[in-house]
């Protein structure tokens, strides 16, 4: 009897080991960031370097000013969101309210797909089509640009919207609708007037999702946006974002270029935290 | 706002369509024999992707053996263990925390935590790839578990069985299709991910066997095709290797759907 308590016992250990792995991962990630990210930052300044306008890091005076990447990242997930937020959310409110269930089954496999796509085909794609067509059309000599990061990072964003705010607009109870319909209120009325509002904070938490999904994406945005360590001053500028800036130069970096390269990493990692409890507090909302 | 609710339903769908259309016929023509089954050669000027292939079976099969006991393990814990409420808060936020965290940061960490110590290999990248899959197998697992009849455990222990036995008897059975549906999820997250690997598995491209493959460099299909497209312009493979990524999306996709019918028409019944 004793011996099974004991095994009992071990075995309770072992699973309770294997649940705090991801704690342990977690801690691990972020005290490795922190370490190799803080020593670049001290050397440098914090104020020179996340303020510093300008990176060459290769230069005989090397300068290491990440201010472009954290523009180029924030105005180019911003751009993302604001034509893929229209995009996601109105075909989101006609599948979830309008769709037959045909329609929407079918279009939740089209999602599917749009989610599963590996960021390096979004990136292939446009490089071959986005980027001659922006030549094309606005007659630059270059089209690999913010912009053209912009409409790729639009379209990855779009299955994340489109998924998390259907799963809040069914949840709308039927009867906010009815009632709405019963006083007299068209469809179309009831869902933007009633089911949105009672949706509002899941719809706010696909946002959210898209805005990380955005910052963080790195393959696709490393194809098509040039690369080039400009400010983003035009649309039309070849750009580097924070997470293409960690890693274009990674693979020949050293010294406190390297070092340089992982503050990039956990500034990175801070604006991720950010949204991350930007999104919980959202998802808790949407609970209630 | 019907109209505009109809556009934006044909721009998704639109999109979506032009992507794989377009994918495929620029990629298959370009799948022969030759490139599917040789490896690149710079003596013949020959491009082949069979260690791209082989190096992604070979990733596949490392992440999921080791991520798998530690996903279930981690789901079994928090179903059937964990009493003190701020253990799982804290367990759920860490998993939530997790699968926020971007695949270049994954593959940085990577590169520290394991390529440092390690080597640039395989199996480094298959490490970082379990990090990035723990909290997709504990969620399915999860989910799987909350479904076993709470009066199935209660039977069990009412018969004098032990918790380790019940686990083993009643609990783990229960979690097979949280499993394969975590399994099919992660395959399609591994096929797909790319910045996490650049850095922690890197880009070669030698014809391995498994064990070898592991411990030494290699590029899986992603890889080669960022390769390829971007540092050396070769846009017949890029589309090539993305038209066989395309058809396992496709497919992948199509088998969880799948999977998922099946478990809730046998759960229903």
């Amino acid at each position: 009897m004793k011996k099974n308590q004991l095994l009992e016992k071990v075995i309770h250990g072992v699973f309770l080991i294997l649940g705090l792995i991801t704690v342990g991962c977690v801690l691990l990630i972020t005290v490795y960031l922190v370490v190799s990210g803080l020593p670049a930052i001290q050397k440098i300044g914090i104020g020179d370097f996340l303020f510093g306008t300008k990176w060459a890091s290769t230069a005989s005076d090397p300068k290491y000013g990440i201010l472009p990447f954290i523009l180029t990242s924030i105005y180019g997930t911003a751009g993302a969101i604001v034509i893929g937020v229209p995009i996601g959310f109105l075909t989101a409110v006609y599948l979830s309210k309008l769709a037959s269930p045909k329609v929407k089954s079918a279009m939740q496999t089209v999602v599917s797909l749009l989610a599963g796509i590996p960021s390096v085909v979004y990136g292939l794609v446009g490089m071959l089509v986005l980027i001659p067509g922006i030549q094309a059309i606005f007659g630059v000599p270059d089209g690999a640009s913010l912009l053209a990061a912009i409409i790729v990072l639009a379209i990855m964003i779009l299955p994340s919207i489109i998924k998390m705010s259907i799963t809040a607009l069914d949840a709308v109870p039927k009867e906010y609708e009815d009632a709405s319909l019963a006083l007299g209120a068209t469809p179309i009325e009831t869902y933007f007037k009633v089911s949105v509002p009672a949706a509002k904070s899941g719809i706010a938490a696909s946002v959210v999702l898209g805005v990380g999904r955005a910052i963080g994406e790195a393959m696709a945005v490393m194809m098509v946006a040039g690369n080039v360590p400009n400010m983003p001053n035009s649309l039309f500028q070849s750009v580097r974002f924070l997470t293409t800036a960690v890693s274009s130069e990674m693979s020949y970096s050293s010294g406190l270029q390297q070092q340089a390269l992982f503050s990039i990493a956990l500034v990175l990692f801070f604006f991720i935290m950010l949204i991350n409890a930007t999104l919980n507090f959202f998802l808790k909302r949407e609970k209630e | 706002m019907k109209g505009l609710m109809y556009v934006a339903v044909g721009l998704t769908a639109g999109l979506a369509l032009f992507l794989l259309v377009y994918v495929l016929i620029k990629g298959i023509p370009n799948i022969t024999w030759e490139l599917l089954t040789t490896s690149p050669s710079y003596i013949s000027q020959k491009i082949g992707i069979l260690p791209d292939i082989l190096n992604t079976i070979y990733i596949v099969i490392a992440t999921l053996v080791i991520v798998l006991p530690l996903g279930v393990g981690a789901a079994i814990y928090l179903t059937e263990y964990a009493s003190n409420k701020k253990i799982v808060a804290l367990i759920e936020y860490a998993a939530e925390t997790l699968s926020g965290i971007p695949s270049i940061i994954y593959g940085l960490v990577g590169m520290l935590l394991f390529s440092n110590n390690m080597g640039t290999c395989l199996m480094a990248g298959a490490l970082t790839l379990v990090i990035m899959n723990l909290p997709t197998i504990m969620r399915t697992t999860q989910e799987s578990l909350k479904t076993v009849p709470q009066s199935y455990r209660e039977g069990a222990f009412g018969l004098g069985a032990g918790k380790w036995r019940v686990i083993r008897t009643v609990v783990l059975p229960g979690c097979v299709d949280g499993v394969i549906t975590g399994c099919i999820l992660s395959v399609g997250r591994i096929l797909g991910e790319s910045a996490a690997l650049l850095f922690s598995a890197g880009f070669a491209h030698a014809l391995n066997g498994l064990i070898e493959g592991l411990s030494s460099p290699g590029a899986t299909l992603t890889v080669a095709l960022y390769v390829y497209a971007k540092e050396q312009g070769e846009f017949g493979v890029a589309f090539a290797i993305a038209s066989i990524l395309m058809l396992l999306t496709v497919m992948i996709n199509f088998a969880a759907t799948l999977v998922q019918k099946h478990f809730a028409k046998r759960r229903s019944s």
